[in-house]
């Protein structure tokens, strides 16, 4: 007889929970033992017992958090069953930023696939995602509204290179998330045919080296020396979000604020971060994504985890799928959802609403 | 309309005006006849369709999608046009959602054909309003969102891209690298889609004949006095005159090729807006383009600023509001009168040729604005701050300082330096708490650059702080940068980019705001709301507790008052002081 999927799968104030694994995925406090499905500081957090995750998973937290953010570390390879306590699981990759995977736990004839965060557009940075067809499927819905729809990443980093030629005086500043974003934006730019040196924040360096060691080509970063500001007229900055609006891009010629989410999308949303060149740049599934993912698993039951539950529980209902919200707290991706800027209203309207 | 939308798109983004005009001149350099035309119409607001309201738009999308998803969305997106853009099922998204309802698009179809602006705004002239919606629908089929965006804003005619026409025209004048003023001179002569004017701007024809037979001039414009201008300048060589507190206009007339009398009313900035004012219209019966002040004037007597408002507010010009706010011009210039250009004559000159066209004229809508006399600045000084000793009279409130014009100054377009002045009267003083701070823009997207302030009121739980204005300017760099430091340091809670700062009693920033002026407003908590408020001074030394009470602006409230409801009593019409 199949197991029922909440027998396998249940919630707790960790975050989800596995009793015949006994582990839990993506806890937001220590637990004993946990499976990350990628880093992101809202998913993988320093602190737990032991951590499963894929291999580049595991070196991004470890550059994060140091060597000692878990007390044991096991690398989780892609597509490979793995056997723990009474369910087996197994990691695919999510196509979010580099080393995220989905998990499928499977137990008594019921697959459940935890997507954690992730995309279908094209990303340079990591693996496409693969559907993995499962009964129920637990899918993150940050930009869960028919309103996200979001353009082809070219064309946004095109408007990027026709603004720098546009306004060869002044510095364009690229806010962007860290991990993948950076990354992604960088790599972009490169198979646009961009040569010059791409300025890095501080705060980026070691992310974009780990990438670079990882074989993705992003050419020349050089970090941004403070007393150097000045002379970066025409040139393009990467810096976390939360600099766009700081002292620090006050000091570059001219600049030219620019960021790079899927947020952007809505215009409001871009005027009050100040932002003067959105990019429509995002690591998740936009609506389309979402719906055409939650068909491909074929899943008939659909568990919604953050961002617009509402909304894609409503679109599933209509689909004459099972759906329900899971109002979990505590994510919406270190940068997606803003978890920066703790003033901003998606932090809590789209996270935090019970 | 894919180069137009992303002109629009990146225009809305971009707060500096230098770099809204590279956009613009860009997109003008690059874009074909008759396109670009087209969308120099669309953005000087020269446009003439049937405006597509929004209830057809509603009505188009509710029919495409599940109409509780739209209302989600439109509640998170929050603006109908954007809302629309983002939803509108295109066929190319139907295609890529397996049980799409939309009909989808087999491989062997063409791709939709994305239409021009020229295409959109010819079509919207000659097609019926029954055509209108299957139309729309087809050009939000073609168009990507941006593309849908821009639509929406060009067939609603609401643009809102922060785009003055006068920018727009100096885009062009810009191309060609002729002053502004040059495009000002013939546009009213000029049809959409502007194919001579763009041609002269590539030097590839002549310049445009203005066919207008009563153009708009760029107007003179004057320079603030400063106190070391008094040394510098011999009161033997100016005259003063009155600087009114109205709407500048330039009154023009002209006959037409066919004989008849063409009579226009332009805005400071070559707006025509003869529309608005038929009565003002109606007496220029003369040939020649004259400078004066919007006022009203009810039984003889200037009515303050706040009275003219109640007419400009009012969106139809009924015979009641003609009748109740009765517009009056009071001239103080004029640049030409038949065929002369009188505008390189010296300012006694052309004052001598204006009093004899006014007293020909002998109506009273148009009037002659008095010289002030004066033998020393002393002399002009008290003539300022005390206009009714000097034969203002019971006009006295409808002052807002005095100009200070040179015997011998031509009529010069735009700000020249070392004519004309202004000496405007004392703003209002008051002192006000800090509130609240919101980030600026642009350059100053960084720093907390807009101060909203209140002043003290009694409450239910005793004394508390009403918001009574918002400046942004008025500060050097220097002191932004403390202010910006005193709202990150201050800091109780966020609102976005705006941040509440503490406030209280025992704790709090006091700045001192100037003002031009006060009227009643049921937009403001506090019910009144402030003209050109500016920090005039930082008070870091005085306690939040002494900062003024609402009681003050009540009282400067009052002062203009009667005259802003004298209809409503009849028993105080005409008597106030």
């Amino acid at each position: 007889m199949a197991m029922r999927s909440t027998d396998i799968l249940t919630q707790t104030p960790q975050g989800l929970y596995c009793p015949p694994g006994d582990f839990h995925i993506d806890p937001v406090r220590p637990v004993p033992r946990a499976l990350i499905t990628h880093g992101h500081s809202d998913h993988a957090r320093a602190g737990h017992g032991s951590v499963l995750a894929t291999r580049e998973t595991l070196l991004i937290m470890a550059v994060r958090y140091g060597e000692d953010f878990t007390r044991q570390q096991q690398i989780a390879p892609l597509r490979e069953e793995i056997r723990i306590g009474d369910v087996t699981v197994r990691f695919s990759p999510a196509g979010h930023v580099l080393g995220s995977a989905q998990i499928a736990i499977e137990a008594g004839g019921t697959r459940i696939v935890v997507s954690g965060d992730y995309k279908r557009a094209a990303d340079p940075t990591c693996l496409p995602y693969e559907v993995v067809p499962c009964d129920v499927f637990i899918t993150e819905a940050t930009f869960g509204l028919p309103v996200f729809s979001h353009p082809d990443t070219r064309d946004e980093v095109r408007k990027l290179l026709n603004s720098v030629a546009l306004f060869p005086e002044r510095a364009h500043i690229v806010g962007a998330y860290s991990l993948g974003k950076a990354q992604r934006v960088m790599a972009l730019l490169r198979e646009e045919g961009y040569d010059r040196p791409i300025h890095l924040h501080g705060a980026m360096e070691r992310l974009t080296e780990f990438y670079k060691s990882e074989g993705v080509p992003l050419g020349e970063t050089p970090k941004v020396v403070a007393t150097e500001r000045g002379r970066l007229a025409g040139e393009i900055i990467v810096c976390p979000p939360s600099s766009l609006q700081d002292l620090w891009s006050r000091r570059f010629p001219d600049p030219v604020a620019c960021f790079a989410s899927g947020w952007m999308r809505v215009r409001a949303r871009a005027r009050q971060k100040g932002v003067e060149l959105p990019l429509v740049i995002s690591d998740h599934s936009d609506w389309d994504d979402l719906c055409r993912t939650i068909l491909d698993t074929g899943a008939e039951e659909v568990w919604v985890t953050h961002g617009q539950e509402d909304a894609l529980v409503h679109w599933c209902e209509t689909r004459g799928l099972r759906a329900r919200p899971l109002h979990m707290l505590g994510y919406g991706d270190e940068g997606e959802a803003e978890a920066e800027d703790p003033a901003s209203p998606p932090a809590t309207a789209e996270t935090g609403a019970p | 309309m894919n180069r137009f939308a992303a002109l629009l798109d990146r225009l809305a983004y971009e707060p500096r005006r230098n770099a809204k005009l590279r956009l613009l001149v860009d997109y003008f350099a690059h874009t074909p006849d008759p396109d670009r035309g087209y969308a120099l119409a669309a953005l000087t607001g020269s446009l003439m369709f049937k405006k597509a309201k929004s209830g057809l738009i509603r009505g188009l999308v509710e029919e495409r999608t599940d109409p509780i998803l739209f209302r989600m969305s439109y509640n998170y997106v929050g603006d109908l046009a954007e809302t629309v853009a983002l939803i509108w099922p295109a066929p190319d998204r139907q295609q890529a959602l397996p049980g799409g309802d939309g009909p989808a698009i087999g491989h062997n179809n063409p791709p939709p054909h994305v239409p021009t602006i020229t295409e959109v705004v010819e079509a919207l002239a000659t097609m019926s309003r029954s055509d209108l919606p299957a139309r729309v629908a087809g050009w939000l089929d073609a168009l990507d969102e941006t593309g849908r965006w821009a639509l929406l804003k060009l067939i609603t005619r609401e643009l809102r891209v922060g785009v003055s026409a006068r920018l727009a025209k100096t885009a062009v004048a810009q191309m060609g690298g002729f002053a502004p003023d040059e495009v000002e001179l013939i546009w009213h002569g000029l049809d959409v889609p502007y194919t001579e004017l763009f041609a002269w701007a590539e030097s590839r024809g002549p310049k445009p004949e203005s066919t207008n037979p009563a153009p708009f001039r760029p107007p003179m414009l004057s320079h603030p006095l400063e106190e070391e201008d008094f040394a510098k300048l011999d009161a033997a060589d100016f005259v003063g005159e009155w600087k009114w507190d109205g709407i500048r206009l330039q009154a023009v007339a002209g006959r037409g090729e066919d004989g008849r009398l063409v009579r226009r009313i332009y805005s400071r900035t070559g707006e025509d807006v003869s529309k608005a004012f038929p009565d003002l219209v109606e007496a220029l019966s003369f040939e020649g383009a004259i400078d004066g002040e919007l006022l009203i004037v009810r039984d003889g007597r200037v009515q303050s600023f706040n009275v003219l408002q109640q007419r400009l507010n009012r969106k139809a010009v009924t015979p009641k509001l003609i009748a109740d706010f009765p517009v009056h011009l009071r001239v103080y210039d004029i640049l030409t009168e038949g065929d002369e250009d009188l505008r390189d004559l010296p300012f006694r000159e052309r004052r001598t040729r204006l009093e004899a066209l006014v007293a020909k004229l002998d109506d009273p809508r148009i009037e002659l604005s008095a010289l002030v006399p004066f033998e020393s600045w002393e002399n002009l000084e008290s003539a300022r701050s005390d206009p009714g000793s000097v034969g203002a009279g019971p006009d006295a409130d409808a002052i807002e300082g005095c100009m200070i014009k040179r015997l011998d100054s031509p009529y010069l377009p735009g700000r020249p330096k070392g004519y004309w002045y202004k000496w405007k009267r004392d703003p209002f003083l008051v002192d006000a708490v800090m509130m609240y701070g919101q980030r600026g823009h642009g350059k100053r997207s960084s720093f907390y650059s807009d101060y909203t302030f209140g002043v003290w009121r009694d409450g239910p739980d005793g004394e508390e702080l009403v918001p009574v204005g918002k400046a942004y300017h008025g500060f050097t760099d220097e002191e932004l940068g403390k202010l910006d430091r005193y709202v990150r340091n201050n800091t109780v809670n966020r609102f976005g980019p705006v941040r509440e700062v503490e406030y209280g009693k025992d704790r709090g920033l006091v700045l001192e705001v100037a003002f031009e002026g006060l009227q009643r407003s049921t937009r403001h908590k506090s019910g009144v709301a402030m003209r050109f408020p500016r920090i005039s001074r930082i008070r870091w030394d005085k306690p939040a507790a002494e900062a003024d009470r609402i009681e003050t602006l009540e009282k400067i409230l009052k002062r203009g008052e009667a005259e802003i409801h004298p209809l409503q009593d009849p028993a105080t019409k005409g008597s106030s002081p």
